[in-house]
C-alpha cells in the first residue's frame, strides 16, 4: 500500500464519520466543527487526486470562509439547541430512510458499471493540478465563465447585504 | 391669389372656436369672451365666404387664372387631369385648386385621405353656386342666431359649452354643404347629427315630457337613433354608387350617371341608388316615415330649434337630394317617390300643426311640412325652387322660432299657448317681426313666402295634379295654424298665468336684432325668385325674374328629367313644354293660392281671434279624427308598438338565454376551477421538507428508473 | 486508492448530505447538509478529472466552490430575516406560504 492509498483511505474513513456526525448532532455548533473535520479530509482527498490548488482552495474559502460564516450566524442568533434530533415522526423518517437506502442502491449500481468499464486513473505530470496550470486555464479558456463567477459573488453579496439589514424604523 | 385659395378656412374658423370654447370655455374665458369667440368666428367665415363667392363670379379672374400663361406659371397652374379645368397649386395630383369655368365651380382638394385599392378618396371641398346658396344662408342665418343666443342663454351655467356644440356645428354643417364627394359629406352629415343630438339633449337633466318620463336626453337619443336609420340608407347608397361607379367623386359620379343612363336596364339600379340616398334624406329631413323625432328635438334651448332643426340642418336632406339631382333625374321612379312622400308629409304635418298647444311642437310640425313642400319640389324636377325655399323658408322660420323663444323667454319658459295671449303691448318687437314671419309663411305676397311656395306649387301643378290638390290644400292649412298660433299668442284673450305676467319683459337688443334683420330678409327674400310672368307684368321687378333659379340652373343643367324637360329649367321650360298653359292659368293659380291663404287666416282668425268657444265646438264635433291628429296620429303609439315591443321581447329572449344558458356554461367551468384549485391547494402545504421530499421522490425515481433499464 | 473508491465515497456523502436535508429540523444543520452534498459532488469531478487526466473537472470544482460561497451568504442572510420574523430555527415552524 502506497502513502497515497494510506492518505486516501485514512481521509475517507474520516469523511464518512464526520458527515455522518454533521447529520446526527442535535447541537448546530457541533455540528458545525464535525463539518470543518469533513471539508478538511476532503482537501486532503483533493490532494491525492493531484489537487493541489483545489485543496489550498478547499481549506481557505470552505474551512475558512463559509464555515466562518456559518458559525458567525450561529453565535450571532445563538438558537437554544432543538430537542428532537430529527424533523418527523418515526414512520415518515424510516420511510425517508428506505428511501435513502434505495437512492444509495441505484447510484452504486451505477458505481459498480463504471469499475467493469476499467476505473484506472491516467497518468499524469508533475505538474498536474498545480496552481499555475489550473491557473492558466482559468485565464484563458474558461475566462468567461471566471468573470461570470465573479458577478454572481458581486450579486450575492449585495443580496445578502440587502436581506441581512436591520429595517429601520419607517420603513416597510 | 384669391378667397378662393382660403375656402378651407371657411369650416376650419368654427371648429377653431368649438376648440377654444370646447376646452377653456367653462374654466378660463369669462362669457362675453365666449361669446365674442363663437360669433366672430362664424363672422369670419361669412366674410370668407362671400370673397371666395365673389371670387368665384369675378369671369375676368378666372379667365385670367384658367388662360393666362404667366400667371399660372406663377399660381403652379396645370390642366387638370379628367380635361375639366386646371388644377392651381403644386403639381401633386392630391392637392390643389381645380377650376370649372362654365359651371362656375371651384374645387380644392386638401389631401388624399383613403385610398384602398383603387378607390381614392380626397378631402376636397367645392364651391358652386348651389353651395354658395347654402353657404350664405347657413352662415347668415347662423351669425345672426348665434348673436341671438348671447341674450338667450345668458342666464345658463352652460354658456360656454352652448357655444362650442354650435360653432361645432356651423363647421360640420360648413364640411357637409361644401363636400365634393359622397364621403366628406357623410362626415359633415354625421358630425351635424352628433351636434343635433348634443345641443336637443343639451339640459339633460330636465324633464321634456314628464307625462312620458323623457328626459331632454332622451329626445337626443331619439333624434339620434331615428336618424342612424336614415344614415344606413345613405350608407347603402353610398356603398352601392362606390360599387357601381368606383369612386364617390361628385362629378366622377354623375359622368358615371349620364353614361350608366344610356345603358339598357340600368333603371332599376339608378332607382336603387337614388332611393337609397333618399331614406338618408328622410331621416335628416323628417320625412314620413321618420319624422317623429324632430318634435321631440324641441327639447333643445329655442336658439337651436330655430338653427338646427328648422333653418340648416333639416334642410340637409333637401340639400342631398339637390346636390344629386343629376341621378335623381335620371331615375324618374324615384323622383316621383321623392314627391309623393314630400306631399304626403306636408299634409299630414300641417294637419298635426293645426292641433298642439305646445308653441314649438306647432312650429316643428310646420318644419317638418314646409320640409315635405321641398321635397315635393324636388320630387318633380324644380330643384331650385327647393333650394329657393330652402332659403325663404330658413329665413321665416328661424324667425318664427326666436321670435317663440323671444315669448318663451319673457314668460319665464311658458310654452303652452293655452297660457298666453295678449302680449302684444309687452312684447310690441317681438309680435311685429313674428307677425312678417307668419304672413311669409302663410304665403301672402309680396312675402318671401310666398314666391317659393307659390313657384312650387306650380311647377307641381304641371307635373302631379294630385300632389297639387295636396300642396295647396296644406297652403291654406298653413295659413291656419299659423295665425291660430300668432292668435292665441299674441292676441285674443289675456290667459297668462298672474305671476308670469308680473316679469313680463321685451328682450334685450342682442335678441331683438336678429329679429328684425330676419323680418326684412323674410319680407325681400322672395324677390330673389319673382316668376317670370310676374316679373313681366309689374314694372320694376323685370331685373328679379327668376333671378336665383338662372343662378342655380348652371348646376342643375344636367339634371333634366327624362321626357319631361323639365328640371332646372322651372318655369320658363315648364311653360314652353306645356304649350297649352298661358300667363293667365300661372295668374290663376296664383290667385288661388292667395285666397287660400287669406282663407286659412280668416279662419284661424274666426275660430281663435276673439276666444276658444267655436274652436272647441268644432274640435268636439270632430271627434275621433280631431284626436287622432292631435295625438299626431299616434305614430309615436305605432312605433312603440311594432318596433318597440317586439325588440323589447328580442331582449328579454335574449337576457334569459344569456342568464340561463351562456351563464350556465361559463359558472360550470368556474365551479369546476374552483373546486380543482382546492383540492390543488392540499399540495400546497408552506413546508420545505415536503418539498424536497417530493422532490427527492421524482429525483430517486428516475434514477432508479434510468440504472434499471 | 481507485476511482470506483472515490465515486463510492462521493456516493456516500451524498446520501448523507440528502439525509440530513430531508431529516433534519435545525435551518443550520440542513444548510450544512446541503454543504455536504456540494462537497460529494466535488469529489467526483475531482476523481473523474484526474481518471480523464485533464484539468477541466478540477476547474468545475471551483466553479461549484464559488457558488457554494454565494449560495451560504445569500442563504445565510435569508435565515437570519426568517429568524428575527419568526425567532426559531425549526424548519417545521417556517410555512408562511402555506395555504
Amino acid at each position: 500500500m502506497s502513502l497515497d492509498t494510506i492518505l486516501a483511505s485514512g481521509a475517507s474513513i474520516a469523511a464518512i464519520f464526520s458527515a455522518l456526525m454533521v447529520v446526527w448532532q442535535r447541537s448546530a455548533v457541533i455540528s458545525a466543527l464535525f463539518l470543518v473535520l469533513n471539508l478538511g479530509s476532503v482537501a486532503i482527498l483533493f490532494l491525492t487526486l493531484g489537487g493541489e490548488f483545489l485543496a489550498a482552495v478547499q481549506v481557505l474559502v470552505y474551512a475558512g470562509a463559509i464555515m466562518v460564516l456559518f458559525l458567525f450566524v450561529i453565535m450571532l442568533l445563538n438558537p437554544a439547541p432543538l430537542k428532537e434530533r430529527f424533523a418527523s415522526g418515526p414512520v415518515v423518517t424510516g420511510l425517508t430512510f428506505a428511501l435513502g437506502v434505495l437512492f444509495f442502491a441505484s447510484l452504486m449500481r451505477g458505481v459498480m458499471s463504471l469499475a467493469g468499464a476499467g476505473g484506472t486513473m491516467a497518468s499524469v505530470g508533475e505538474s498536474y493540478g498545480s496552481t499555475r496550470s489550473v491557473g492558466e486555464l482559468l485565464f484563458t479558456a474558461y475566462l468567461y465563465p471566471f468573470e461570470l463567477a465573479g458577478v454572481l459573488l458581486l450579486v450575492a453579496m449585495v443580496g445578502a447585504v440587502v436581506l441581512a439589514r436591520r429595517q429601520a424604523p419607517g420603513e416597510d | 391669389m384669391s378667397f378662393l385659395h382660403l375656402i378651407w378656412l371657411i369650416p376650419i374658423l368654427p371648429f377653431a372656436g368649438f376648440v377654444i370654447n370646447g376646452l377653456l370655455g367653462k374654466r378660463f374665458l369669462p362669457r362675453p369672451v365666449v361669446s365674442g369667440i363663437a360669433c366672430l368666428a362664424v363672422l369670419a367665415s361669412l366674410v370668407l365666404a362671400v370673397g371666395a363667392i365673389r371670387d368665384l363670379h369675378d369671369e375676368q379672374g378666372l379667365a385670367d387664372m384658367l388662360n393666362n400663361g404667366t400667371a399660372l406659371s406663377a399660381l403652379g397652374v396645370r390642366p387638370s387631369a379628367d380635361g375639366f379645368g386646371a388644377v392651381l397649386g403644386p403639381t401633386d395630383p392630391d392637392r390643389g385648386l381645380v377650376l370649372e369655368a362654365s359651371i362656375p365651380r371651384a374645387r380644392q382638394i386638401q389631401w388624399l385621405w383613403l385610398s384602398v385599392g383603387s378607390v381614392s378618396v380626397k378631402w376636397a371641398y367645392s364651391l358652386d353656386p348651389l353651395s354658395a346658396i347654402m353657404l350664405l344662408v347657413v352662415l347668415g342665418v347662423g351669425f345672426l342666431i348665434h348673436v341671438y343666443s348671447i341674450g338667450y342663454m345668458a342666464h345658463d351655467e352652460g354658456f360656454a359649452r352652448f357655444f362650442a356644440y354650435l360653432n361645432l356645428f356651423m363647421a360640420m354643417m360648413l364640411v357637409l354643404i361644401m363636400a365634393d364627394n359622397f364621403l366628406v359629406m357623410f362626415v359633415g352629415w354625421e358630425g351635424v347629427g352628433l351636434c343635433s343630438y348634443l345641443l336637443i339633449g343639451f339640459n339633460y337633466r330636465e324633464m321634456f315630457n314628464p307625462a312620458r318620463h323623457q328626459s331632454c336626453a332622451d329626445a337626443g337619443r331619439k333624434a339620434f337613433i331615428v336618424n342612424r336609420m336614415g344614415d344606413f340608407g345613405f350608407m347603402l347608397g353610398m356603398l352601392l354608387i362606390l360599387v357601381t361607379f368606383g369612386s364617390l367623386d361628385f362629378g366622377q359620379v354623375f359622368r358615371g350617371v349620364h353614361a350608366l343612363a344610356e345603358a339598357p336596364g340600368s333603371q332599376s339600379l339608378l332607382t336603387a341608388m337614388a332611393l337609397l340616398l333618399f331614406v338618408g334624406a328622410i331621416g335628416k329631413s323628417a320625412q314620413i316615415p321618420l319624422f317623429v323625432w324632430l318634435p321631440d328635438a324641441m327639447a333643445g334651448p329655442t336658439p337651436v330649434s330655430a338653427l338646427i332643426h328648422a333653418a340648416t340642418m333639416v334642410t340637409a336632406g333637401v340639400y342631398m337630394v339637390c346636390r344629386c339631382a343629376a341621378l335623381f333625374a335620371a331615375a324618374p321612379l324615384a323622383l316621383t317617390v321623392v314627391a309623393v312622400v314630400g306631399g304626403m308629409t306636408a299634409l299630414l304635418a300641417a294637419a298635426i300643426a293645426c292641433t298642439q298647444t305646445d308653441i314649438k311642437k306647432v312650429l316643428a310640425y310646420s318644419t317638418v311640412s314646409q320640409l315635405g313642400y321641398m321635397f315635393l319640389a324636388a320630387g318633380v324636377g324644380a330643384f331650385s325652387f327647393a333650394i329657393f325655399h330652402v332659403m325663404t323658408h330658413a329665413f321665416f322660420k328661424a324667425l318664427l322660432f326666436l321670435g317663440a323663444g323671444s315669448v318663451i323667454h319673457a314668460l319665464a319658459g311658458e310654452q303652452d299657448i293655452r297660457r298666453m295671449g295678449r302680449l302684444t303691448r309687452a312684447l310690441p318687437w317681438t309680435f311685429g317681426t313674428f307677425a312678417v314671419a307668419a304672413v311669409a309663411i302663410a304665403g301672402i305676397p309680396p312675402f318671401a313666402g310666398f314666391f317659393s311656395k307659390d313657384s312650387i306649387l306650380a311647377a307641381v301643378f304641371f307635373e302631379q295634379p294630385i300632389l297639387w290638390g295636396a300642396g295647396a290644400f296644406t297652403a291654406g292649412l298653413t295659413a291656419f295654424y299659423i295665425w291660430r298660433l300668432v292668435f292665441l299668442t299674441f292676441l285674443s284673450t289675456d290667459r297668462v298665468e298672474k305671476e308670469r305676467r308680473g316679469h313680463l319683459h321685451e328682450s334685450p337688443w342682442s335678441m331683438l336684432a336678429p329679429l328684425v334683420i330676419l323680418a326684412f330678409l323674410a319680407t325681400v327674400g322672395g324677390f330673389l325668385g319673382v316668376p317670370a310672368f310676374l316679373a313681366e307684368s309689374v314694372p320694376g321687378l323685370h331685373a328679379a325674374a327668376e333671378w336665383l333659379p338662372g343662378y342655380l340652373e348652371p348646376v342643375f343643367r344636367d339634371a333634366r328629367v327624362a321626357g319631361t324637360g323639365m328640371g332646372a329649367l322651372g318655369f320658363h321650360g315648364q311653360a314652353a313644354v306645356h304649350g297649352g298653359v298661358t300667363a293667365a292659368g300661372e295668374w290663376g293659380l296664383m290667385a288661388l293660392s292667395v285666397l287660400l291663404a287669406v282663407a286659412g287666416i280668416a279662419w284661424a282668425w274666426l275660430l281663435h281671434g276673439r276666444g276658444g268657444e267655436l274652436a272647441a265646438r268644432m274640435a268636439a264635433g270632430l271627434g275621433s279624427g280631431y284626436r287622432l291628429v292631435r295625438d299626431r296620429f299616434r305614430i309615436d303609439e305605432l312605433y312603440d308598438r311594432i318596433i318597440l315591443k317586439p325588440f323589447y321581447f328580442m331582449c328579454r329572449a335574449a337576457d334569459a338565454f344569456d342568464r340561463f344558458v351562456i351563464d350556465l356554461m361559463v359558472n360550470t367551468v368556474a365551479i369546476a376551477t374552483e373546486i380543482t384549485g382546492h383540492v390543488l391547494k392540499l399540495f400546497q402545504t408552506g413546508s420545505v421538507r415536503a418539498y424536497a421530499l417530493s422532490m427527492f421522490i421524482g429525483v430517486v425515481a428516475l434514477l432508479a428508473f434510468l440504472v434499471m433499464s | 486508492m481507485p476511482l470506483v473508491s472515490y465515486i463510492s465515497l462521493s456516493a456516500v456523502l451524498f446520501v448523507i448530505g440528502v439525509m440530513g436535508v430531508l431529516l433534519k429540523r435545525n435551518v443550520l444543520t440542513i444548510f450544512m447538509s446541503i454543504e455536504l452534498m456540494l462537497n460529494a459532488v466535488n469529489v467526483a469531478l475531482a476523481a473523474f478529472a484526474r481518471h480523464h487526466g485533464g484539468l477541466d473537472g478540477q476547474i468545475f470544482v471551483f466553479f461549484v466552490m464559488a457558488v457554494a460561497a454565494a449560495e451560504a451568504a445569500v442563504g445565510l442572510a435569508i435565515f437570519i430575516a426568517i429568524f428575527r420574523l419568526k425567532q426559531t430555527t425549526d424548519v417545521t415552524e417556517i410555512n408562511l406560504m402555506r395555504w
